[in-house]
């Protein structure tokens, strides 16, 4: 009983200061898992074996860890290091792709295909986002193409907020897609042993029909601002070129193929049996191989902060667990749902959706997984279905404040430093009705396809 | 004046820091850049000035806000990085001003000709002048007073590692009440004079120069 009084408080004491940023996020979930670890798993439960288990080493030895062949293993409870090992790789990736001028590149160039016309550019971009979402971080995508959006606009004298926050909101959806779009995907997609097909098939499809959905609903909101788009000056004499965002032709190519094999492996990882952990560390040392010049620079820019703050979100949350709170939880949510798996769903939906919009969706998502699993188990619902339930709430939740998500805090924060600020009005006038509408969407395709 | 002379002037709501602010700018014949800075950005990026304003010299909303990796989802934030960035751009291309408030201090610390000072006043002047300026009762002056230095306090001490008003952070700081308006601007530009003096002439000891 003390055990897990003091887990709830070290838990909630987490929260609190990650929302308060009193502290570097990292530093809090470092300090709560070591609180965890001494105060509940040594001196209340005494149980030495737990904190084996939540440190998870022994996982980097098991062959399970680098190649599963065609068996799906699920994985402990614990550190998730094929999340985190998955991450890195990732993050090296993109730095060296963003290095070499890659997303720059695009943006210009697709804006140039469509000759730079408002409308073709707002649809364009937006389907971008949600594309380039599903393989790479959301925050870097954002970052690139809020930046670009900007110039653009500047050029056709535009009002860049409303493409802004289309971009931020098809980024969130697209990184819903995948298991590598969004990191509690991968801590999903890594703990319960789905592959990347799977979230296709399943998230995927959601994500791809609220994307047409949300293609059409931005645009019934933005279209007279867009219509009034360069009509108040005349359209400039030369737009930027594409190719000046090369900083280097060989590193720019390379970096590209390194991108390519990279989807490839996601996609075929099912066939191929390579788990994304060692996807991930294939995909940095190749990413350093080619970039070896700057390799030290790309290591350098890793974000170990982010990397550390998973570790110790870990930590707690397996102190969760192993006290037995998030059973509790479950089985709460079993009473209230009753038999009925119909409304057990809706609960996860809406409720990782409304949480998600407010908290950090990464710790809620770490959170849920066991409870999703203690509900299966106990109430034989569909392990999976309850996968893509959680999925989708804490990946589109996010969209509907401006803190629900990175994407969003990246996206208005270039906007409001090039003087665009966008507050809570503007951004939830847009995006929450968004969100709503596809989370709803999300639960009729989760009602038509396990009911 | 040939050399560049910024003029940081921090206040407490109410001292009349503004106008002694406005003062120095009309005596040195430089230029004051107070909430009219967000104007001429407005201006010259072509932006809605009205939706900058709206922002300006407030600090970011705790629980309404979120930082990731050193981009904050506040308006408010953002709107002050478009001002030091400003700032800064002006400061570089060498021109001299007189700017209020918006943290120079700290944002044009590493400009030579930078001089900076905080204004205070005693709590019954500054409440005096409020009520005289904005017509309100004693509370209410109070409350707007206390109001204004939480808000301004909580938006430095956000972006400046040097503490709002202490007097570390400032090469003076004042209480306008025992001066007055006038008499506060005369001191200040006679210490700006005097600087400016000691800089420009060569320093028998190290030979430096201002600025």
């Amino acid at each position: 009983m003390i055990s897990q009084i003091l887990a709830v408080l070290i838990f909630l004491a987490m929260f609190a200061l990650i929302i308060s940023e009193k502290f570097e996020r990292h530093y809090v979930t470092l300090g709560c898992g070591a609180l965890m670890l001494i105060l509940v798993f040594g001196f209340c439960m005494k149980s030495m074996e737990a904190v084996i288990n939540t440190l998870s080493i022994h996982s980097f030895f098991e062959p399970g860890f680098w190649y599963t062949g065609s068996a799906v293993s699920e994985g402990s409870t614990g550190i998730n290091w094929e999340t985190i090992l998955f991450i890195a790789g990732m993050m090296i990736m993109v730095e060296g792709l963003g290095k070499a001028g890659f997303f720059r590149w695009l943006c210009l160039q697709l804006a140039g295909l469509v000759r730079y016309r408002p409308v073709p550019i707002f649809i364009t971009f937006m389907i971008m986002s949600a594309f380039l979402s599903m393989f790479i971080d959301s925050i870097t995508v954002i970052l690139f193409l809020a930046a670009v959006t900007v110039e653009l606009c500047q050029l056709l004298h535009c009002n860049p907020v409303p493409m802004i926050l289309s971009e931020i909101f098809c980024a969130n959806l697209g990184g819903s897609a995948t298991m590598c779009g969004d990191p509690p995907n991968i801590i999903i997609g890594t703990s319960l042993g789905l592959t990347f097909g799977d979230f296709l098939s399943n998230t995927g499809i959601m994500a791809g029909l609220s994307l047409v959905v949300t293609v059409v609903y931005f645009y019934l909101c933005f279209h007279k601002e867009l219509a009034a788009c360069g009509k108040t000056a005349p359209a400039p004499d030369h737009y930027p070129d594409p190719a000046e965002a090369i900083t280097d032709r060989k590193e720019f190519l390379s970096s590209t193929a390194v991108f390519a094999v990279a989807v490839i492996l996601l996609v075929t990882h099912a066939i191929t049996g390579l788990t994304v952990s060692s996807i991930g560390v294939f995909i940095a040392i190749l990413t350093l191989l080619i970039q070896h010049r700057h390799a030290k620079e790309l290591l350098r820019k890793v974000d170990c902060k982010t990397l550390l703050f998973f570790v110790g979100l870990f930590v707690v949350v397996s102190g969760l667990e192993q006290t037995g709170i998030l059973q509790i939880i479950a089985s709460f949510i079993s009473k209230v749902s009753g038999s009925n798996t119909m409304l057990m769903v809706a609960i996860i939906l809406w409720i990782s959706a409304v949480a998600s919009a407010f908290i950090d969706n990464i710790p809620f998502a770490a959170t849920m997984l066991p409870v999703i699993k203690s509900l299966s188990a106990v109430q034989g619902a569909d392990l999976s279905m309850l996968a893509w339930t959680l999925s989708m709430g804490t990946d589109i939740g996010g969209s509907a404040t401006p803190i629900g998500a990175s994407a969003n805090v990246v996206g208005i924060s270039v906007s409001s430093r090039e003087g665009h600020p966008i507050g809570w009005g503007t951004y939830c006038r847009y995006s929450a009705p968004a969100t709503i509408l596809v989370i709803a969407i999300s639960m009729i395709c989760i009602y038509i396809r396990y009911f | 004046m040939n050399q560049q002379l910024i003029v940081s002037v921090g206040r407490e709501f109410g001292s009349g820091g503004h106008e002694i602010a406005a003062c120095l700018a009309g005596r040195l014949n430089l230029k004051l850049y107070d909430h009219n800075l967000l104007d001429e950005i407005a201006h010259e990026h072509e932006l809605a000035s009205a939706v900058l304003h709206k922002y300006d010299e407030k600090p970011r909303r705790l629980f309404l806000s979120r930082n990731e990796n050193g981009y904050s989802s506040s308006a408010e934030v953002g709107v002050a990085y478009l001002q030091f960035e400003y700032l800064k751009k002006k400061a570089e291309d060498g021109e001299s001003f007189v700017v209020v408030g918006r943290c120079a201090e700290t944002v044009l610390q590493q400009f030579p000709g930078l001089v900076s000072f905080f204004i205070v006043g005693d709590p019954e002047i500054k409440c005096a002048r409020i009520r005289n300026l904005y017509h309100l009762s004693e509370k209410e002056a109070l409350h707007k007073m206390q109001r204004h230095d939480q808000y301004r306090k909580k938006y430095h001490n956000y972006f400046c590692a040097d503490r709002w008003g202490d007097s570390h952070t400032y090469d003076l700081c004042i209480n306008s009440s025992r001066l007055g308006i006038e008499g506060t601007t005369d001191l200040l530009e006679a210490y700006i004079n005097n600087k400016h003096k000691r800089h420009s002439t060569p320093d028998s000891a190290s030979g430096n120069t201002f600025p």
